[in-house]
């Protein structure tokens, strides 16, 4: 029994940080910008994309083989510098300020463009990228195997949620962007430059799904549609924890993680909805999520 | 100026005539076959089935425009007619392939559709086909049910369903003599997880009365991410692990699994498992016992049409052709004898299509998995020989197929009128295997 429950409690975790990491992006852009970017998937399929070509192309180059990690690294990094100005500069700052349907929709028409492209750059054909998986070996828990990099995503997890913590709330700049979440216009006018914050907040949320991406390539087989469930799922974890919470993602990821872990080993037929259950739940109770921020009084 | 008003229109007529018939004649001036060709061109079902499914299709009707197939298939196109395909893809959704098998019908003016991979838009097709009197050809999916819970006039199946699949992985396992006194599955939750699941167990305890079923999982499809259920099923400690995942699921599945030690802790079957490995290659594990979906692939048997076939697309694409492309050419030539047929009766003119679904009933004719006799729902559904193997390595350390059994179509197909599920529930009477 006691065995069950600490399965349930890994696989929970395990589930719980993959779905933190992509959903992290997607409520730090929102938090920002208020933009609901459905187009966070297609740059979390781009990012196991990359990963998926330029690993090999890493491995053939007879390097140590920790280095990979580095590689999965640049791939996340490239994409976030490519696509950010594209999509931020070229596209989305266009649309700041009008109606949040509209942006929604624009996400979206870009989400099916980069679908598009993967399969123009890509084709068809899935990629595999397994061998970074094999890097950290496997670890026996009672009487299961566990495998050291899927533990290693809780490391991640848990680093990318302090970071942005950390950086947010106690260097300057992120206190600048705390002003600009709260209010841009007054932050502008105290001399921020708000074109600039965007840039980079857009920046790091498309870099954080591409890590996602990156990360996850070793795990599964990259093909064109994975984003889809991706989407769906980072969703349900920034509705329950409130869009542009970061704690909220944190816990919106636990609740998820675990409901379903637990569904998986005592409840399989309920697995199928248990996340949105959970996520009807919240809308029921708590509309705007746990972790609501508090909107101060416009005069 | 009136006898030239009229010699300028009848100048036209014959004109406009004689355009018309070089628009729809070929070069042996027998006319052209339209053909709707739906399979999934985009999303998660493309890469694993419905490209190569097309690859394999484009290079057959290829070969029979030019009169370069093998007999009986030597004769260029259908029955000379120049074949034209209109490949559609299949993504979507069952409403959105309603509407594109209707575009087809009444816009196109196809002579007939072979098509569809999934079991929900075999499900919604056939009735709009026999209501559009359109000769449809469903050339892949697996669900029993299309012929089962209704019968149609138009609509044949040139493939066996997904009971064959299922219950010659139970009779291989006892066979065998597998430990199959524990069972456990992880199918997709919908149609052709479930009925695949169902159709296993049933025959497991049929066969095995004392087998206990220890778990039954049924993930979203597309999920993606099967850690939790690698977990429980290795916590289950069942001796033996059903799945019918395929494409990408398939492929995560074992990429997760493998890592943990999980092919060599459960015996694994998988009812559909061959279509990844030209793409999974050496990451395939060893061990596991799978099905074709048919006589297919590696498994497929040893005679001149597949030779020739597994050579022909090996040549072309550079890898061996999985069950896609075998069930895909399998329609076509299905297809190709019942028009052939329906002409021969015809005097050798083009034949309607009510000809053409009165040749097709109850065909038979051989492919490169074997012969397909249409047998089932009334002379619409067929049934084919099947094998089951194990995956190992060869000598060079590549992957691939031993320990191969084949059962004859009527050993492991129902007979005409039960259904598959009380078949298996009545412990298959008149199995002739």
């Amino acid at each position: 029994m006691i065995d069950e429950i600490l399965t349930i409690i890994l696989d929970g975790a395990i589930y719980a940080s993959w779905l933190f990491i992509v959903a992290l992006g997607l409520t730090f852009v929102f938090g920002v910008l208020k933009i609901l970017n459905i187009a966070h998937g297609g740059i979390y399929a781009l990012g196991a994309y990359s990963t998926a070509t330029l690993a090999p192309i890493f491995y053939s180059l007879g390097m140590p083989e920790q280095f990979v990690v580095l590689t999965m690294l640049i791939s996340a990094l490239a994409v976030a510098i490519v696509i950010t100005p594209i999509m931020e500069r070229g596209i989305l700052r266009r649309f700041y300020g009008q109606d949040e349907v509209l942006i929604v929709l624009v996400t979206y028409a870009i989400y099916l463009v980069l679908e598009d492209v993967q399969k123009l750059i890509w084709g068809m054909n899935s990629l595999y990228v397994s061998e970074p998986r094999e890097l950290l070996g496997a670890l026996e828990f009672g009487s299961l195997y566990y495998v050291g990099y899927d533990l290693a995503l809780i490391g991640l997890a848990i680093f990318c949620g302090l970071t942005l913590w950390f950086v947010l709330n106690k260097t300057q700049s992120g206190k600048i962007v705390l002003a600009v979440i709260n209010n841009p216009e007054i932050s502008g006018c105290m001399g921020v430059n708000i074109n600039k914050v965007y840039l980079a907040a857009f920046f790091v949320g498309a870099f954080l799904a591409a890590l996602s991406g990156s990360f996850t390539a070793p795990l599964i087989s990259v093909q064109v549609g994975i984003s889809v469930a991706v989407v769906i799922e980072s969703f349900a974890v920034v509705i329950i924890g409130g869009l542009g919470s970061i704690p909220g993602a944190v816990i919106g990821a636990l609740i998820i993680g675990m409901a379903r872990a637990a569904c998986v080993h005592k409840l399989p037929e309920a697995e199928i909805f248990i996340m949105y259950f959970c996520m009807a739940g919240m809308l029921i109770f708590k509309p705007k999520g746990l972790f609501e921020g508090v909107q101060a009084r416009k005069i | 100026m009136r006898i030239f008003r009229q010699s300028l229109i009848l100048l036209s007529s014959v004109l406009a005539s004689f355009l018309t018939f070089l628009g729809t004649a070929n070069a042996d001036g027998h006319g052209e076959f339209k053909l709707g060709v739906v399979t999934f061109l985009s999303g998660p079902a493309a890469e694993p089935f419905g490209v190569p499914a097309w690859n394999g299709g484009k290079l057959f009707i290829k070969l029979l425009n030019e009169g370069k197939a093998p007999a009986p298939y030597n004769k260029k196109g259908f029955g000379g007619m120049k074949i034209t395909a209109i490949p559609i893809d299949e993504s979507g959704g069952a409403t959105k392939q309603v509407q594109e098998f209707r575009n087809l019908v009444q816009r196109d003016k196809v002579d007939a559709v072979l098509g569809y991979v999934s079991s929900g838009d075999c499900m919604a097709i056939p009735s709009v086909a026999d209501e559009l009197k359109a000769l449809t050809v469903l050339y892949d999916c697996g669900t029993p049910r299309v012929f089962e819970d209704a019968s149609y006039k138009y609509v044949f199946r040139t493939a066996a369903h997904a009971a064959m699949d299922n219950i010659a992985i139970a009779k291989y396992l006892i066979e065998k003599g597998h430990d199959i006194s524990s069972i456990a599955g992880i199918n997709q939750n919908y149609a052709w997880g479930k009925d695949s699941w169902k159709d296993f167990s049933v025959s497991i305890k049929k066969l095995s009365p004392n087998s206990e079923i220890k778990n039954e999982l049924f993930p979203k499809i597309f999920s993606g991410q099967y850690g939790t259920e690698i977990s429980a099923l290795l916590n289950s400690k069942a001796k033996v692990v059903h799945s019918s995942l395929w494409g990408g699921d398939l492929q995560s599945f074992i990429l997760q699994a493998k890592p943990r030690g999980f092919f060599k802790r459960t015996q694994v079957v998988f009812s559909a498992g061959d279509h990844v490995m030209p793409g999974l290659g050496n990451k395939y594990p060893e061990g596991v016992i799978l099905g074709a979906r048919g006589q297919y692939g590696m498994m497929a048997p040893d005679t001149a049409l597949n030779a020739w076939w597994y050579k022909t697309y090996m040549d072309e694409y550079g890898v061996f052709p999985a069950q896609p492309p075998y069930r895909m050419v399998q329609g076509l030539m299905g297809l190709k004898m019942a028009i052939e047929k329906a002409m021969e009766k015809n005097g050798g003119k083009k034949p309607n299509k009510d000809q053409i679904a009165d040749a097709f009933k109850g065909l038979e004719f051989e492919a490169p998995g074997g012969l397909v006799q249409m047998k089932l729902g009334n002379g619409h559904q067929a049934i084919q020989p099947h094998a089951i193997g194990k995956t190992a390595k060869d000598k060079n350390g590549n992957i691939t197929v031993t320990d191969i059994v084949r059962y004859k179509a009527s050993c492991v197909n129902p007979p005409n009128g039960i259904k598959a599920v009380d078949w298996i529930n009545a412990g298959f009477p008149g199995a002739d295997c």
